[in-house]
């Protein structure tokens, strides 16, 4: 291998994917836009549906309402319950989406109430399932049936002299005794390297294949063959330029993951309030996990290389790239699954095993003999697939195939 | 100088079966000559090319270029040729000052002579009005200048032209075959391919008749003009490819 002549052949294709806007939009762009967006324009939209659905209030219409004339009163005067003229029909509106519920008192509901009996009296809400606005409704008026059933069971304890510590014989607590990053890192220890995983692999993805299918399509495959470079000097070239693209796009994510929730913006604010994110992960743990990924990389890279050195055209080569980013991501996911954890069978299958030794590493463990086989058969599975791409790169049949 | 001894080029097809592509070419082309491989499309003037500048490796037989076998030594051979083809595009996001130095840096030229060498290209084929504009925005006409000089960048003394005035306008024709008749008067070996029969016969001082792989026929016209008696190069190749067994 020629060092001066990779270095020459890896300035030029910097250049090169430098000024392409593709490469340019998946490496850089979309990373730094994907996690405020994401986030920051989900908890928007969130937040004002469910503000409009707050100030909007629950429709709900009240069926034999004479039977519980004290509730009824209650509900009308409930913030976020809307009482409409009864009608027969409720059904038909329910479905429709234009009532959100209905309550059925049974006759002499109240005085039923208030005597003991074998049989309760039942109430029957009629709602929608599944539809957020309905369920909105049902909570709402189920507060009320609470505080009700409260109010009852207190004058009953009150009738035979009993305190309310008479339905509370005994409590329990719970209390946390790990540590605040083991908790972090069990709950975004998954998400976190599936993130990671994922943005490796999009970002490799576009410059892998313009420097392989993209030199094909324009021609300038035969240009550089015709240079005395080695075929060698030229796949370690290219390989370098298409992983850099990928350690930078992870990079860039996860600076702007960090930025998105540490800014003050407001609208950050309010959603972090929300739904707390626990972001008490050790440096250790993310340093470690971006030390897993590096073969990982290697492994992506050299492998879209040969998909693209494969295919006549950037466009045949995505078509084998989309089957194989599902491939990348399931494994990937399989790291979310609770109770899914690495042993040494599973430390030899690539993706999955770096997905789930970072989950380990995340929550404070460090397996030690694991965390070595997965380090080992990842760097195994990324010289394999560093050697294929190589191996297309001096095949004629794959550089010249019609 | 080019020695071809028994050139071969067997590509295996879908179904396994063989594809001769070239079959036991032997020529040869001294320096200050221009070889003209004349053939009609798909009779291995591409593959023959291809192999002298160790773009595809042989199946058989070999070839000497410029002192360099070209199964031994591909990466010196590439060294002293200049390729030339319509299918070598320049990278479109590129420069042509960029172009011909990334090439001029592969050939291990930099430094002060790289800078030299470009300005005296550029000057010569009057490049350096549009230098520094994107190759992907310039015209046909101006992308063969700067094809030319990025294969001449390093000064090689083999040059190999394949079909190089293929899809090309008069000018931008013209601006190559001007070019290619400089190269024989610098002295350098040139190999050049067409089907074009009047480009062959106005620029080739020895030509090579080619037909499904095989080399029928090489000469100079007034020999090949003598072994048929007929007088139009056209003529002669087509009682040639009718004679082929």
């Amino acid at each position: 291998m020629n060092l001066t002549r990779v270095g020459i052949i890896y300035r030029k294709e910097l250049i090169d994917a430098l000024r392409d806007r593709r490469t340019i939009i998946s490496t850089i762009v979309l990373p730094i836009l994907m996690f405020p967006l994401l986030t920051l324009g989900f908890g928007f939209v969130a937040g004002k549906s469910l503000q409009k659905v707050e100030r909007e209030g629950s429709t709900i219409m009240l069926l034999g309402e004479t039977n519980a004339p004290a509730l009824a009163k209650t509900m009308r005067e409930t913030d976020g319950i809307r009482v409409v003229a009864p009608s027969e029909d409720y059904v038909v509106l329910i479905s429709e989406k234009k009532l959100r519920a209905a309550v059925e008192f049974p006759p002499n509901f109240e005085q039923e109430t208030r005597m003991t009996s074998d049989k309760p009296p039942q109430v029957k809400i009629y709602n929608f399932e599944g539809e957020t606005r309905s369920q909105v409704a049902v909570r709402n008026v189920q507060k009320v049936f609470d505080d009700y059933r409260k109010q009852l069971v207190a004058a009953r304890l009150a009738e035979s002299g009993l305190t309310k510590d008479v339905l509370k014989p005994f409590a329990t607590k719970q209390e946390n005794v790990a540590a605040p990053e083991k908790v972090s890192g069990n709950v975004i220890g998954g998400l976190f390297p599936y993130l990671i995983i994922f943005l490796c692999f999009m970002g490799s993805l576009a410059p892998a294949i313009d420097l392989t299918a993209g030199e094909k399509e324009r021609g300038t495959i035969e240009t550089i063959l015709a240079s005395p470079v080695s075929r060698l000097d030229l796949v370690v070239g290219k390989f370098l330029i298409v992983f850099t693209a990928s350690i930078v796009t992870a990079v860039v994510s996860l600076a702007s993951f960090a930025l998105t929730f540490s800014l003050p913006f407001v609208v950050a604010r309010e959603f972090a309030q929300r739904n707390p994110v626990p972001f008490d992960i050790s440096v250790k743990g993310v340093a470690s996990v971006l030390l897993m990924m590096l073969p990982l990389a290697v492994m992506f890279a050299a492998v879209l290389m040969a998909i693209g050195l494969f295919s006549k055209t950037t466009k045949e080569a995505h078509s084998y790239a989309s089957p194989l980013m599902l491939l990348v991501l399931m494994p990937a996911m399989a790291a979310m699954v609770p109770g899914f954890d690495l042993n040494a069978a599973l430390a030899f299958i690539p993706v999955l095993n770096v997905s789930l030794v970072s989950k380990e590493v995340l929550t404070g463990n460090y397996p030690w003999l694991l965390i070595l086989l997965v380090f080992a058969s990842s760097w195994g599975y990324a010289a394999g697939a560093l050697s294929l791409a190589v191996s297309a790169f001096k095949r004629e049949s794959v550089l010249f195939r019609t | 100088m080019i020695e071809a001894t028994n050139l071969t080029k067997v590509f295996r097809d879908r179904k396994g079966g063989d594809i001769r592509a070239v079959h036991g070419i032997t020529f040869r082309c001294q320096p200050g000559q221009i070889y003209g491989l004349l053939g009609a499309n798909g009779a291995g003037k591409t593959t023959a090319l291809r192999l002298l500048a160790t773009i595809l490796q042989p199946t058989d037989g070999t070839a000497r270029v410029a002192g360099f076998d070209i199964r031994e030594q591909p990466e010196k051979v590439r060294a002293s040729v200049g390729f030339l083809s319509t299918a070598t595009a320049l990278y479109g996001r590129l420069t042509p000052r960029e172009t011909v130095e990334y090439f001029g840096r592969l050939n291990g030229l930099n430094g002060d002579k790289l800078r030299r060498r470009t300005e005296e290209l550029f000057a010569l084929l009057e490049i350096n009005e549009f230098a520094d504009r994107r190759c992907d925005k310039l015209s046909t006409g101006m992308k063969q200048k700067v094809s030319i000089a990025r294969t001449l960048v390093h000064d090689p003394p083999v040059m190999i032209f394949d079909e190089p005035t293929l899809g090309l306008d008069v000018m931008a024709a013209r601006t190559i075959v001007g070019f290619i008749r400089d190269c024989r008067s610098c002295g350098k070996t040139v190999i050049f391919s067409s089907h074009v029969m009047s480009e062959v016969q106005k620029l080739c001082d020895y030509i090579g008749i080619i037909h499904q792989g095989r080399l029928l026929a090489g000469g100079s016209l007034a020999e090949l003009r003598q072994r048929t008696r007929q007088a139009d190069l056209e003529e002669i190749f087509i009682q040639m490819v009718e004679a082929a067994p």
